[in-house]
């Protein structure tokens, strides 16, 4: 037990620090802009002014109220206080919503959207992956190049095929939004159907395109394991291979696991792209508006919490390793 | 190194992508050649047309016509009426008309137009308001009208200002298209741009293809130095390159893409100026893979052997370390360019890609599609064939990866 401490202390602190580092990329990038930011922020308000002194008093409003007066530790340091209290700045776009509540709203949308399309993405896609291996034959033949193909299709192809497909041409599933735009988020049937049907085509467009990756790494590995030597002299012994087969599967998830934590980061950007697509109101299409807004205070809201999600998300699957992987455990009794 | 490209070569993964990858090559670089128009030429203000060849209405008074024996008049018919006339007519014909309900197929628009010649009757009271009557009579002058076409006649202006019929047609006189002098064929349309899809597409797929290399190789570069210095050296240089390249694999590239981007602002995200941010964010698992590769060989013979010899490090690295790493450092190669270019398409879909109006990426491509709800509005021709080809490029250049690395390690070759 002790070591197990030893083992996820030292992986959380690691991720504190990234996380550490990630602020600080999230807040300097945007800052080393070229150009002059108050410009830009007081743009509207000193469109129709013609006296200088009056546009100079309007831009050291701005600096004052927006701390651009001070020095850049200064302001990092005022950045992350805030930070802690939950104020990431007031939106400009949406001028005068605060951007935490903005994203508050679009985070629920986007994560109740992700986790579970990527579970069951990955799931499924092991599970296919493992049965293509098992079925050399048929099944194999088909699978593997249509997933192969799949899997190469960027994240926002394959959702624009869907809309296309489903929505226009089919008329089947609704095209955009999260729910009817005619209702109101409340708890009755309607808006809960409503944001079920709406739920469908965003999700089973991420369940598959998860599913092409994961399914043809999944048969490299099993047909990796299938070959293995414990496996033939199990046969040899007269072992039935439903009962060799859950020792295979169960060897050949774990580098798949691995490959989740890598692939994480990419999945969640494609998603993201995705999700603009059907304009649903996650974070994605929080961010595309604000990129088309010019609104740097969500847009720095926006990429904070989408790598706030990947982080943890990270951490989530490195202790789910640590708890599978049966050579942590005796690394841990050993020390 | 000839023996290993013949195997290469023999590997039929590697070849199939090969030939795809080739062939998009070179239809990028003499497509836009040959092409009649250019890939950026505005050709029409109407948004979308569809595919299809487009003759010059004058042109065919000029052209030689003749007569054609088809029944030209039910599919002028059936192509002239909309679904809401076709409805008003199955709906008069089931309460007046004596059809029984829902035995008309609206799809069948011959039967429809035979039914209603033989059972309309103008004389029949209907019942019901009189602009209910009125609809009903102009739908019936509509279609008699229709039915009747005895030919048109082209009439100009003279000196007077009076017209003056210049040429008669008879409804059954067909023109060849080979006759008219006018004629352009959109093999896919025009984007909302009015712009030839498949020129413009044909050079995208050279651009991107372009930005992909310099996003590639950027990357390739970076990750192949890190990885070899820290394979090499070890120790703390190791510990440090292993915590920079494990803090840009956790932190999404494409929120560093995204952030870099913005900043840059509008005015200067030229394509190279993408492709190197790209390459910039892409180097980490190049890196990560190389560093493994390079750990397990620093210890081999010939390389002890040098440092014994006191051969410089930079040295050992390049002439015995590296030509072993070659063949790992061309598969990673390849992989950025599909990576980068998969990355430029969805910067361009936000809206942070190069910004530029000489050039089109496929990422623009899909950006200017979308802006114009290409997928709303049926336009499938503006977003269908550039999805298809960027699946194509990164198919390509993955399978070819497939291949050498089979090539390569043995191990992994499809029993």
């Amino acid at each position: 037990m002790k070591g197990y401490v030893k083992y996820y202390g030292q992986k959380v602190l690691w991720y504190v620090l990234t996380l550490i580092i990630a602020l600080a990329l999230n807040f300097f990038l945007p800052r080393m802009m070229p150009g002059d930011p108050v410009a830009a922020l007081a743009s509207d308000e000193v469109a129709n002014m013609t006296e200088k002194s009056a546009i100079e008093k309007v831009y050291q409003d701005y600096r004052e109220r927006f701390g651009l007066d001070k020095s850049m530790p200064e302001q990092f340091v005022t950045y992350l206080g805030n930070l802690f209290q939950g104020d990431m700045g007031t939106s400009f776009s949406q001028y005068p919503r605060g951007v935490s509540e903005i994203i508050g709203e679009s985070i629920l949308w986007t994560i109740g959207l992700q986790v579970p399309a990527i579970i069951v993405g990955w799931l499924i896609g092991n599970l296919l992956g493992a049965i293509a291996a098992y079925t050399r034959r048929g099944f194999d033949k088909i699978v593997m190049p249509l997933f192969m193909f799949i899997s190469n299709m960027p994240a926002f192809g394959m959702a624009i095929i869907m809309v296309w497909v489903f929505a226009v041409t089919l008329k089947v599933l609704p095209a955009s939004g999260g729910y009817g735009f005619d209702l109101l988020p409340s708890f009755s049937f309607e808006y809960v159907g409503s944001v079920l049907r709406h739920y469908q085509l965003p999700f089973w467009t991420m369940v598959l395109i998860t599913i092409g990756g994961q399914a043809i790494g999944m048969r490299s590995m099993s047909i990796y394991e299938l070959n293995a030597d414990y496996v033939k002299y199990s046969r040899f012994l007269g072992i039935r291979d439903n009962k060799i087969v859950r020792y295979v599967f169960r060897n050949a998830m774990l580098p798949q696991i691995t490959g989740l934590a890598l692939s994480l980061g990419t999945m969640v950007g494609g998603n993201i792209v995705a999700e603009m697509i059907f304009s649903y109101p996650g974070i994605g299409t929080t961010m595309l508006g604000a990129i088309t807004g010019g609104d740097y205070p969500l847009i720095s809201g926006c990429t904070l919490m989408i790598t706030i999600m990947v982080l943890i998300a990270n951490l989530v699957v490195e202790i789910l390793y640590g708890i599978i992987d049966p050579r942590v455990k005796a690394a841990q009794q050993e020390a | 190194m000839k023996h290993q490209i013949k195997q290469i070569f023999h590997s039929p993964k590697f070849v199939v992508g090969f030939i795809v990858f080739v062939f998009l090559l070179l239809m990028a670089i003499i497509y836009p050649m040959v092409s009649a128009v250019g890939p950026l030429e505005s050709m029409s203000k109407i948004k979308f047309l569809a595919p299809g060849t487009y003759i010059n209405v004058e042109d065919t008074l000029n052209a030689e016509a003749g007569v054609i024996e088809l029944d030209v008049v039910a599919n002028r018919v059936i192509a002239a009426l909309t679904e809401d006339e076709k409805t008003k007519m199955v709906e008069w014909l089931e309460l007046y008309g004596g059809v029984e309900e829902g035995s008309i197929d609206i799809g069948d628009a011959e039967t429809l137009i035979n039914t209603w010649n033989s059972k309309y009757d103008e004389d029949i009271r209907v019942t019901g308001t009189t602009a209910l009557r009125k609809e009903y009579q102009r739908l019936a002058a509509r279609v008699e009208n229709l039915l009747e076409s005895s030919g048109v006649s082209i009439a100009e202006k003279n000196e007077n200002g009076e017209l003056e019929i210049v040429k008669s047609y008879k409804t059954k006189e067909f023109v060849g298209v080979n006759d008219i002098a006018n004629k352009i064929n959109f093999p896919l349309g025009t984007d909302n741009f009015g712009r030839d899809v498949l020129t413009e597409l044909t050079s995208a797929i050279g651009t991107s293809l372009r930005l992909g290399l310099i996003a590639g190789l950027i990357a390739t570069l970076i990750g192949l130095t890190f990885g070899l210095v820290a394979g090499y050296c070890g120790g703390v240089v190791d510990n440090l390159i292993t915590f920079l390249t494990n803090l840009f694999t956790v932190i999404p590239s494409f929120i560093l893409l995204v952030l870099i981007s913005y900043s840059l602002g509008q005015g200067s995200r030229s394509v190279e100026i993408v492709a190197i941010v790209i390459g910039l964010t892409g180097w980490p698992w190049t890196a990560r893979s190389v560093r493994s590769q390079v750990v397990s060989l620093r210890n081999r013979d010939h390389v002890n052997l040098s440092k014994l010899s006191g051969h410089s490090m930079p040295r050992i690295i390049v002439m015995d370390i590296l030509p072993y790493v070659a063949s790992y450092v061309v598969m990673a190669l390849i992989l950025q360019i599909s990576s980068g270019i998969l990355a430029e398409a969805q910067l361009s879909m936000l809206g942070l890609g190069p910004s530029t109006t000489k050039m089109a990426t496929l990422g623009l491509m899909m950006n200017w599609s979308q802006q114009a709800s290409a997928w709303q509005t049926g336009a499938w021709w503006s977003f269908l064939p550039v999805i298809l080809s960027i699946a194509l490029v990164t198919f390509s250049l993955n399978l070819m990866n497939t291949g050498l690395d089979q090539v390569f390690n043995p191990q992994l070759r499809d029993s």
